[in-house]
C-alpha cells in the first residue's frame, strides 16, 4: 500500500530524535531547536496516515509485520484503524505544542526535558500502532519511564511523592494486563490481538481476564476509585508533563478498552457492563462535585478530567444494553463513536486548559484560584482563548467539547432513560465548576496589583493556544473529518463485540 | 583377582574436559608466577588471569558440538547448556576483574590470591555445570564454595570481613553437609551416584520409596542455603555488605549461573521423577523468596544490602522456572540466571567505578544527583535498575516475560500473579535509586573517579541490558537450545 513504513518511522523518528537531543548536553538552544525539528518533522510524518488512510477500508491499514522474538513467535506488527490513527495524530500534535510550550518555562536540563518528551511520543505512538500484544506491552510499560523522569525532575513540591505514586499505581495495572496477555498466549499460541479477536474463551476464563483488563485500564483512564494518582501527578508535573497526561496518556487506558477488553471478552463485559457503567456515572458526578471545590487550578482541571474520561468510558460500554434492546448495531455505533470523539475533542480542550494554567504559572508561580482575578483587563487575548476552551469544557453547542458528550447523552437515552439523565447532569455540573472557575480567575477585580498588571500572552504562547482554538472550534462545527473516519473501523470493531466468544457459541 | 582385571584402568577421554584442564594448570602456573613477581609488576598476575579467561573460551567453544560428550565414566559431561553457561561465566569473572582492579589495588588487596581464588571458583562453577554425578557435582560445589570463603576473608584487616567470611563457612558447611546427607540418601535407594541412572531409577517403581521424599528435603534445603532462597537467606545479606565490594560482585554474578547449573543437574536430571515432592516445596520457596527479599529490600539504607535483598527475591524467581518441570521452564530459568548475572554485574560495577580511595560508594546516599555529576553513569545505572525491576524495554524484563510465561504454561497462573504483585513491591526501591539520582540534588563535589577501561565495560554492561533487551531473540535461542533435545 505504502512504500514507507510510515509508522515504524512515525514512532522512531521521535525516538531517535529524543537521543539525538539527549547528545546536545547543555547546549540548551541547540536542545531546543534538534527538538523543534523532530517533532515537527513527526507531524508532518503522521499526516500522511490521514491523507492516506482509506475509511471503507475495515480491517487495519499501513501495516507492517516482521518477525521480532520468535521463541514465543512476538512479531513487530504494526497497523492503524481509525481509531488509533486519529489519536496518533493527536500525539504528534500534542508534543509538538509541548515542544513548544517549553521553550522558555524550562531552564533546568533542556536536553533532558525534550529528549524525555520526544522518546515518550515515540513509545506512545508505538502503542497505538502495536498489534501485537507483547509489543503493545513493552510500548506500554517503557513510556512510563519517561513520564515518571519528567514529573520527578521537573515537578513541584511534592514531585518525588507523586513520581512514585504515578509509576506505581500504573505500574500495578499494568501487571495484571502482563498476565492476561500470558494465558492469552497459553490459550492460543500467538502474541497477535487480532487472533485473541477470535479465539474461544469459557465464562470463567472471560470473567477473569475482564477483570485483569479493567484493572489495568481503568488505571490509566483513571476511573473511579483507582483515580487518586492523576490530581497528584497532575499537580506536580510540569506544564508539558500536564498537557501529554491529560491529552495522550489518559486515552491509552481508553484505547486499551477498545482494542483489548470490549472485542476480546464481550461476554463477560456484557455480563458486567454495569460496573464499568457505574464507575463512569460515579466518575462523571461525584468527581465533578469533588472539581467544584477545588482551591487549586491544575487540580480541578485533572479532576474534571476524570469526569470527561468517564463519559468516553460509558459510551464503549453502553453498547450492550443498546444493543440489546435496539438489536441494531447502529445505536450502539453513535455511542462508541461518540466516545472517541470525546477522547480527541478532550485531548485538545485539558490540554489547552493546563497550557493556560501553565501560561498564568509562568507569570506568577502559583496555580491558586484565590491568587488571581480580573485577569481580562490586564490579559484580554488570554482571557478570550481561556473563556473558549472553558466552554468547550462545558460541551457548549459549536465547540469540540459538545459533539461527543452529545452523541454519547444520545445514545445512552437508547439505552436507559435513567443512566442518560445521570450523565447529562454533567452538562449542569461541569459548567459550574468551570464557570466558577472562569469567574474567578478571569473577572471580578485583581487580588494584587501584580495581577493587574500582568503581561499578555507573547507570540509563542498565542499561537499554541489559539491552534488549539482553532481545532475546537473546526471540530465543533464539522466533526465529519474526525467522524468520517471512525464509521468503517467503529462498525468492524463492533461486530467482534456482539458476536459471543464462548466454546460453541 | 578376576574383578580386578576385568575393571582394567582405560584412560578416559579427556578431551570433553579441556577447557577445566587449561584453566586448572594456568591457575597453578599463576600461582607460582605471582609468588615470584615484584609488587610493581602484579599487573602481570592479572593479565595472566584474563588471558586463561579467554583461553577457557576459546577452548569452550572449539570444541562444542550439539550432541552431548560424557567422559570419565560418566561423571563427566560436556553439552549445550554447560558450555553456554561456562562461556557466560568466564565473561562474567572477566569482567568483574576489570571492574575490580582499581578498587583493589587503592584497597591493598591487589595480590595474586585474588585471582587465583577467583580462577579456582571459576573451575569450581565449570566443575558444577558440567557435573553427571552426585560426586562431580559436590566435588565442583565444595571448590566453588571454599574459595569464596577465602576470597571473603582476603580483607583480612576488616573486622566486618572476618565476621562474614566465618559466617560464610559456618553456614555454607552446614548446607554442603545437609546436602550431602540428602544425597547419600538418594545413593542409599537408587544405589547409583550417576546422574542418568539416578533419573532413570527415579522415574521407575523406587519412586515410591517414602525415604526419597526425606531426600528430597534434604537436599532442598542444602539448595535453598547456595541459592539463598527464603526461610534459609540469612547469610546473604550480611555476607554481600561484609566482604569488599570487589568480592561482593564476585559471588553475586557468577555463582548463580552455576547455582542453577546444580538445581538443573539434581533436580531435572537426577530426580526429575520426584517432580511431584520438589516442585511443591520449590513453589513455598520460590513465593517466601519474592515476598521476603522485595519487602525487606524497601528498608534497607546501603546499597550492597539492597541488592542482597532483590538477589533473594530474584532467586525466586529464577525457581519459578523450574518449579513447572518443564523444558520449557528450564530454559526460562536459564535466560532469567544469565540476564541477571549481567544486570547484578553492571549494579555492583557501578559501586567498584564509583568508589574511591577510602570511601565506599554503597550508601543509597551516595548516588544522590548523580545526573548532576555524569549524566551518562546515571543514565547506565537507571537502565540498570528498571532492568531489575523488570520494566520494558530492558533485559530484565524478558527475563519475567519467560518465567512467567512458563509458570501460565503450566497452569499455574496464580503463581504469576503473585510474582508480579511481588515485582511492583520490588519495583519501589529500584525505582527510588532512579529517584536519588535524578530528583536529588548532589550532596558533595568531589570529582568522580576516572574509571578508565572499567567506565567502559560498565557503559557496555548497560547498553547490553538496553540493546538486548530490544532484540533478545539470540539469548533465548541459546538458552532454549539448551533444553531442546532433552538436556
Amino acid at each position: 500500500m505504502n512504500a514507507l513504513p510510515l509508522l515504524s518511522l512515525v514512532i522512531w523518528v521521535p525516538i531517535a530524535g529524543g537521543v539525538a537531543v539527549l547528545a546536545a548536553g547543555r547546549r540548551d538552544a541547540l536542545a531546543r531547536w534538534l527538538a523543534l525539528g523532530f517533532a515537527a518533522a513527526t507531524l508532518l510524518l503522521s499526516l500522511p496516515l490521514y491523507t492516506g488512510f482509506d475509511p471503507a477500508v475495515r480491517g487495519m491499514q499501513f501495516v507492517e509485520d516482521h518477525a521480532w522474538i520468535e521463541a514465543f513467535n512476538i512479531r513487530y506488527h504494526l497497523g492503524v484503524d481509525g481509531i488509533s490513527m486519529l489519536l496518533i495524530l493527536l500525539t504528534t500534535y500534542s508534543t509538538l505544542l509541548v515542544v513548544v510550550a517549553g521553550w522558555d518555562s524550562v531552564r533546568y536540563r533542556v536536553s533532558q526535558y525534550m529528549g524525555a518528551f520526544l522518546i515518550m511520543e515515540g513509545l506512545m505512538i508505538g502503542v497505538f500502532a502495536a498489534l501485537d500484544a507483547a509489543l503493545f506491552y513493552v510500548f506500554w510499560e517503557a513510556m512510563l519511564i519517561p513520564m515518571f523522569l519528567i514529573i520527578g525532575i521537573w515537578g513541584g513540591e511534592r514531585r518525588v511523592y507523586s513520581a512514585i505514586k504515578f509509576f506505581l499505581y500504573t505500574f500495578l495495572g499494568s501487571v495484571f494486563l502482563l498476565v492476561a496477555i500470558l494465558y492469552l498466549y497459553f490459550q492460543s499460541d500467538s502474541f497477535e490481538i487480532l487472533d485473541y479477536h477470535r479465539l474461544a474463551l469459557t465464562q470463567t476464563e472471560q470473567i477473569l481476564l475482564f477483570f485483569a483488563f479493567l484493572l489495568a485500564f481503568a488505571v490509566k483512564v483513571p476511573m473511579w476509585p483507582v483515580h487518586t494518582w492523576l490530581p497528584d501527578a497532575h499537580v506536580e508535573a510540569p506544564t508539558g508533563g500536564s498537557v501529554i497526561l491529560a491529552a495522550i496518556m489518559l486515552k491509552l487506558g481508553a484505547y486499551g478498552f477498545v482494542r483489548f477488553l470490549l472485542p476480546i471478552v464481550p461476554d463477560a463485559a456484557s455480563q458486567l457492563d454495569w460496573v464499568v457503567i457505574a464507575l463512569s456515572l460515579i466518575a462523571i458526578v461525584y468527581i465533578a462535585l469533588v472539581a467544584l471545590v477545588q482551591e487549586d487550578m491544575k487540580k480541578l482541571i485533572a479532576y474534571s478530567s476524570i469526569a470527561h474520561m468517564g463519559f468516553a468510558t460509558l459510551g464503549f460500554f453502553l453498547v450492550f444494553s443498546i444493543f440489546e434492546r435496539t438489536g441494531s448495531l447502529e445505536g450502539a455505533a453513535l455511542g462508541f463513536e461518540g466516545a472517541v470523539v470525546q477522547l480527541i475533542s478532550h485531548g485538545f480542550i485539558s490540554g489547552a486548559l493546563f497550557l493556560c494554567v501553565g501560561v498564568l504559572y509562568d507569570r506568577l508561580h502559583t496555580r491558586r484560584i484565590a491568587d488571581y482575578g480580573g485577569i481580562a483587563k490586564p490579559m484580554p487575548i488570554f482571557a478570550t482563548l481561556l473563556v473558549l476552551f472553558a466552554m468547550g469544557n462545558v460541551g457548549l453547542p459549536g465547540t469540540s467539547g459538545f459533539v461527543g458528550e452529545f452523541m454519547v447523552v444520545l445514545s445512552a437515552f437508547r439505552a436507559d432513560f435513567w443512566i442518560a439523565f445521570v450523565a447529562a447532569t454533567t452538562l449542569v455540573l461541569g459548567a459550574a465548576y468551570t464557570l466558577w472557575l472562569v469567574k474567578r480567575v478571569v473577572f471580578g477585580t485583581a487580588p494584587s496589583e501584580r495581577v493587574a498588571r500582568l503581561p499578555d500572552v507573547n507570540l509563542r504562547e498565542g499561537m499554541v493556544l489559539g491552534s488549539l482554538a482553532v481545532l475546537v472550534l473546526l471540530v465543533g462545527v464539522w466533526p465529519d473529518p474526525v467522524v468520517d473516519v471512525l464509521h468503517g473501523s467503529v462498525e468492524n470493531l463492533l461486530q467482534h463485540v456482539v458476536r459471543s466468544k464462548l466454546p460453541g457459541a | 583377582m578376576e574383578a580386578v582385571a576385568s575393571m582394567a584402568f582405560q584412560v578416559p577421554d579427556m578431551t570433553p574436559a579441556l577447557p577445566e584442564i587449561f584453566v586448572l594448570t594456568m591457575a597453578c602456573i599463576i600461582l607460582v608466577v605471582d609468588v615470584f613477581l615484584p609488587e610493581r609488576r602484579r599487573a602481570l598476575t592479572y593479565l595472566l588471569s584474563l588471558a586463561t579467561l579467554a583461553g577457557a573460551g576459546i577452548l569452550t567453544l572449539a570444541l562444542h558440538e550439539a550432541e552431548p560428550r560424557v567422559t570419565f565414566g560418566g561423571s563427566f559431561v560436556a553439552d549445550t547448556m554447560a558450555d553456554v553457561l561456562k562461556v557466560f561465566i568466564y565473561l562474567v569473572v572477566a569482567t568483574v576483574f576489570v571492574y575490580s582492579r582499581r578498587y583493589l589495588a587503592e584497597r591493598g588487596l591487589f595480590r595474586g590470591e585474588f585471582f587465583t581464588l577467583g580462577l579456582f571458583a571459576v573451575l569450581g562453577m565449570m566443575v558444577m555445570v558440567s557435573a553427571r554425578s552426585l560426586l562431580t557435582l559436590y566435588l565442583g560445589l565444595e571448590l566453588l564454595s571454599l574459595s569464596l570463603y577465602a576470597m571473603v576473608a582476603l580483607q583480612r584487616d576488616s573486622a566486618r570481613a572476618a565476621e562474614a567470611a566465618m559466617k560464610y563457612f559456618v553456614l555454607g558447611a552446614l548446607a554442603s553437609g545437609i546436602l550431602l546427607y540428602g544425597m547419600s540418601v538418594l545413593y542409599g535407594v537408587a544405589g547409583t551416584l550417576d546422574l542418568a541412572e539416578l533419573g532413570a531409577q527415579l522415574s521407575g517403581p523406587a519412586a515410591r520409596d517414602p525415604a526419597l521424599v526425606y531426600a528430597t528435603v534434604f537436599v532442598l534445603v542444602g539448595l535453598g542455603f547456595k541459592l539463598g532462597a527464603v526461610p534459609f537467606h540469612m547469610w546473604v545479606p550480611d555476607i554481600y555488605h561484609g566482604s569488599a565490594t570487589a568480592v561482593t560482585v564476585f559471588i553475586g554474578t557468577a555463582p548463580k549461573m552455576a547455582g542453577f547449573a546444580l538445581l538443573i543437574r539434581l533436580l531435572a536430571e537426577g530426580m526429575q521423577g520426584l517432580h511431584v515432592h520438589w516442585g511443591q516445596l520449590l513453589i513455598v520457596l520460590a513465593v517466601l523468596s519474592m515476598a521476603v527479599g522485595n519487602v525487606v529490600a524497601i528498608a534497607q539504607r546501603n546499597l550492597k544490602r539492597m541488592l542482597a535483598y532483590s538477589a533473594i527475591a530474584h532467586a525466586g524467581y529464577l525457581l519459578l522456572g523450574i518449579v513447572t518441570g518443564s523444558a520449557e521452564g528450564y530454559a526460562a530459568s536459564m535466560f532469567y540466571v544469565i540476564v541477571y548475572a549481567i544486570m547484578s554485574l553492571g549494579a555492583f560495577g557501578m559501586i567498584l567505578l564509583l568508589s574511591r580511595q577510602g570511601f565506599e560508594a554503597d550508601h543509597l546516599e551516595d548516588f544522590k544527583g548523580l545526573n548532576e555529576r555524569s549524566p551518562w553513569l546515571a543514565f547506565i545505572m537507571a537502565v540498570l535498575m528498571f532492568s531489575m525491576a523488570g520494566i520494558p524495554p530492558f533485559l530484565g524484563f524478558w527475563a519475567k516475560f519467560t518465567v512467567l510465561q512458563a509458570v501460565v504454561r503450566a497452569e499455574l497462573v496464580w503463581l504469576a500473579v503473585v510474582g508480579v504483585v511481588f515485582a511492583i513491591v520490588g519495583a519501589y526501591y529500584y525505582l527510588r535509586v532512579v529517584k536519588l539520582m535524578y530528583f536529588d540534588r548532589p550532596q558533595g563535589s568531589a570529582p568522580l573517579p576516572a574509571g578508565g577501561e572499567a567506565r567502559f565495560l560498565v557503559s557496555v554492561n548497560g547498553l547490553a541490558v538496553l540493546l538486548l533487551g530490544i532484540y533478545p531473540t539470540g539469548l533465548m535461542a541459546l538458552c532454549a537450545g539448551s533444553f531442546a533435545a532433552g538436556g
